[in-house]
């Protein structure tokens, strides 16, 4: 295998991983409570923007960025908790993609009104040079990005299946009645579950703004990422997310690099497609 | 064989009741739970019209009737799983009607589910220590896991496994055992017998007066009722939703109205 390709597999790899991160938010979101949030994608763009102002306009780096944009955003999760998702789940299906639908054109065009349309993109040089590891360059961004995302993910899964915290929050997604007899209150499960959610997609955003392009309109393109890597990797199940994310992330840049990259979303989904024609649980959900 | 051990349990723990209550007279104890007058409605549907019921401390009260007679539903609402229309609960001197669940609990209150309600996808050793919730104290917790273990050793062989994998006998032990884990004052069991093997069921009411003995009290809602006036100090029919009679286990088994009904006599 040429140098290349291996390289256009790593570098698919790092980027996957930080689809795998905000998708584990999108992914943990349904598993507690079946809200599909229609907004998740533009929760990564509000965390590349604040991302983009620390870098910016406050002259901080990703030390400073990520931190910041995980804690800002993890807040708005709670909010959003709090102020709309409680209400809308128990009404109907519609009320929940109406209710986060409309919090996503909230979100862009907030940003709109403030940032502006143009495309944003941040100096090449915050997160300096690039590796060469045995003749495969990377991007110290990229590696950054990737490396923090996945043992993020990572992290959380350990989280949900290791601690008495992810125990109780697991409980409640199982039967939250039953949870409320152990003593376990389900709205703090809840909103725990969305500050966790709404954290990762900030930290994503802090991580990828480093060297995605940055844009109002980008939440819209990351959220149907966010729902295919979902929906491959099993609705509710952080490690299918995990798989499902690199593997997109690697389907992504090899048919960009193979076919050309105005044709690699085609790719993607057209696999995606007939991959659920087999298995629609996704790779790790239930049937 | 069973018949004089549960008598024998009975005396006894009338007695230790009635020392307890004298004991405790300062604080102006009556019984632990005491309901009255309970309405419960879904919708405009009355799950329960009229239930008065005690539990003196200590004691083991069975909860009888037929099904649809509203045992489930007085059990839930006392849980807070669903609100009480009208009519009072009191809990150790306190109202408890209007609480939430996850707060009752807290107060010393466990209910064993009708259905168990197991968290499946979770491991037996989980399922215990979500029981234990309401507790913060570790070194508490694992004398009550080491407790739960003792008493049901299949519990400890399988802590592992994934409750969803356990035979009905096994799922209705941890079902009693997550709600030990709280280490309530007062557990309420819905229906343990139900679905299960005779021989599952004796050795489940055998703990229940090992319990019992160890001066746990214990409300029990149970259809077979030869079963339950057992183990019983006390116990309360429910007819359609009304608590119809009350009395002693050993008055009641002796009504003649109880033993046409159900006994079959």
């Amino acid at each position: 295998m040429s140098f290349v390709l291996v390289q256009v597999i790593v570098g698919g790899l790092l980027l996957g991983a930080v689809y795998a991160l905000f998708s584990s938010g999108l992914t943990l979101v349904w598993g507690m409570m079946n809200v599909v949030n229609f907004a998740h994608g533009d929760f990564v763009m509000v965390g590349m923007y604040v991302a983009y102002v620390v870098y910016t306009l406050l002259g901080g780096g990703p030390l400073v960025g990520a931190p910041l944009a995980t804690l800002l955003l993890a807040t708005l999760g709670i909010v959003v908790y709090f102020g709309l998702i409680r209400d809308i789940m128990k009404g109907p299906m519609l009320a929940q993609i109406l209710g986060t639908f409309g919090l996503a054109l909230l979100l862009r065009y907030s940003v709109f009104w403030w940032f502006g349309a143009n495309f944003l993109s941040l100096p090449e040089n915050l997160v300096g040079g690039t590796f060469d590891i045995g003749g495969i360059r990377i991007q110290a961004s990229r590696l950054l990005a990737g490396v923090v995302a996945l043992l993020v993910t990572l992290g959380l899964h350990l989280l949900l299946t290791r601690t008495t915290l992810g125990s109780r929050m697991l409980a409640v997604a199982e039967d939250s009645t039953a949870a409320q007899l152990m003593g376990i209150r389900p709205d703090t499960m809840q909103a725990i579950a969305w500050a966790i959610a709404a954290g990762a997609t900030g930290l994503a955003g802090a991580l990828i703004a480093t060297f995605f392009y940055v844009v109002p309109t980008v939440g819209e393109t990351l959220g149907i990422v966010a729902f295919v890597t979902v929906s491959l990797g099993g609705f509710g199940s952080v490690p299918g997310a995990l798989v499902a994310g690199l593997l997109i992330g690697v389907i992504e840049s090899l048919s960009g690099y193979l076919i050309g990259a105005v044709y690699k979303d085609m790719v993607v989904y057209a696999l995606f497609l007939g991959f659920l024609w087999f298995r629609p649980q996704g790779l790790m959900g239930k049937s | 064989m069973s018949k004089a051990f549960s008598s024998e349990v009975g005396t006894g723990s009338r007695e230790e009741n009635a020392s307890r209550r004298e004991s405790g007279a300062g604080n102006g104890s009556g019984p632990l739970l005491k309901i009255e007058h309970l309405e419960v409605r879904y919708g405009d549907l009355i799950g329960v019209s009229d239930v008065s019921l005690e539990v003196p401390q200590g004691s083991v009260v069975a909860l009888l009737g037929s099904n649809g007679g509203g045992k489930t539903t007085t059990l839930n609402a006392i849980a807070g799983l669903i609100p009480a229309h009208s009519g009072s609960i009191r809990f150790a001197g306190e109202e408890v009607a209007g609480e939430s669940a996850f707060a009752i609990v807290r107060k010393g209150l466990a209910l064993s589910p009708e259905g168990w309600r197991l968290f499946v996808q979770q491991s037996v050793e989980n399922n215990l220590l979500l029981g234990a919730t309401p507790l913060h104290d570790k070194a508490r917790i694992k004398t009550l896991l080491e407790r739960v273990y003792d008493i049901f050793p299949k519990l400890r062989e399988r802590r592992t496994q994934r409750a969803g994998t356990m035979s009905g006998g096994e799922r209705q032990m941890l079902a009693v055992g997550r709600a030990l884990m709280s280490d309530p004052k007062l557990l309420m069991l819905d229906e343990p017998s139900l679905g299960l093997a005779p021989a599952v069921v004796e050795s489940m009411y055998e703990t229940f007066g090992r319990l019992h003995r160890e001066g746990l009290t214990i409300l029990l809602a149970e259809q077979s009722i030869e079963l339950a006036l057992e183990v019983s100090d006390f116990a309360t029919v429910l007819q359609v939703g009304k608590s119809v009679l009350s009395g002693t286990a050993a008055a009641l088994a002796e009504d003649p109205q109880v033993q046409k009904a159900y006994l079959g006599a």
